[in-house]
């Protein structure tokens, strides 16, 4: 098989299981991670338990693979470059936090709940990307 | 406590820390989703069919559990239409201007000790216990 069409299906198998696991662990419900953000109502502190799990898997895997020379279907890492804090990454993570905490959606619990096909969750999904669309619009302006 | 469901949480957090991985030693790519997602506004030879492929995966695989017995409770937004709008919006461009989110930051920048993802973690959880806070219990 072309290494293309394995790129392809590494990336649906990588999705497959992301999927999964976000439902799995409850995440894929804002009510859920409300629960987790609101510190001073009825807390529910399930979400550590979540990346918790995942960081026990990353930490030592990033490890091991970022001392291959490349990864098994491409040439080389595509990785961050930046080093530097800088305002954007601040404010636009803060900007992220205020929708995060109105809504309970973060990016990839709210694509994965399209499934559902709920108004909610698709009026939410186009908000967003209009947002991304925005950015890429004014960035775009930007430079030009 | 409500709902504390950590043999669950722990055994996705396992499953999303695989997912992650995979896409890292096979691909080299971070599994950002704010990124991967706002990768598709852009059609492009080279990257729209993984990106998709990705996307199609991640709706899928929940989808997969939504179908189970039970399954069908998994999203409860509680949020009023305006609310989710401007949320919406707010974590699409506030995602593109910080570079990342809960996953592309959260997770696999915390796993290479970034010092950029630390920070931006902090601040998005932060920032969002507060939105919970000031809209739950002060206003």
């Amino acid at each position: 098989m072309a290494t293309g069409t394995l790129r392809v299906l590494a990336a649906l198998a990588s999705g497959l299981i992301f999927g999964l696991g976000l439902a799995i662990s409850g995440m894929m419900n804002p009510a859920k991670v409300i629960g987790f953000l609101d510190v001073a109502g009825d807390w529910d502190p399930t979400l550590i338990f979540v990346m918790g799990g995942a960081l026990l898997v990353t930490i030592p895997a990033y490890r091991v693979i970022l001392k291959r020379q490349r990864p098994i279907l491409e040439d080389n890492f595509s990785l961050p470059t930046k080093k530097t804090l800088d305002a954007s990454l601040i404010g636009g993570s803060a900007l992220f936090g205020v929708g995060w905490g109105l809504v309970g959606f973060c990016p990839g619990p709210a694509v994965a709940a399209l499934g559902t096909a709920l108004p909610s969750v698709l009026a939410f999904i186009a908000a967003m990307l209009a947002g991304m669309g925005l950015h890429a619009w004014i960035s775009a302006r930007k430079a030009g | 406590m409500q709902d504390f469901t950590p043999i669950s949480g722990l055994v996705g957090g396992l499953l999303i820390g695989l997912a992650v991985t995979l896409m890292l030693l096979l691909n080299g790519r971070i599994a950002g989703i704010s990124g991967i997602v706002s990768g598709l506004l852009t059609l492009r030879l080279q990257e729209t069919p993984w990106r998709a492929a990705f996307v199609a995966g991640l709706v899928l695989g929940a989808l997969a559990y939504i179908l189970t017995p039970g399954g069908g409770g998994a999203v409860q937004v509680a949020a009023s239409l305006p609310t989710i709008l401007i949320g919406g919006l707010l974590v699409g461009f506030g995602t593109r201007l910080g570079s990342g989110c809960t996953s592309g930051h959260g997770l696999c920048g915390m796993a290479r000790f970034s010092k950029r993802s630390i920070t931006a973690t902090a601040v998005f959880f932060g920032v969002a216990m507060l939105t919970v806070y000031l809209t739950s219990h002060v206003l």
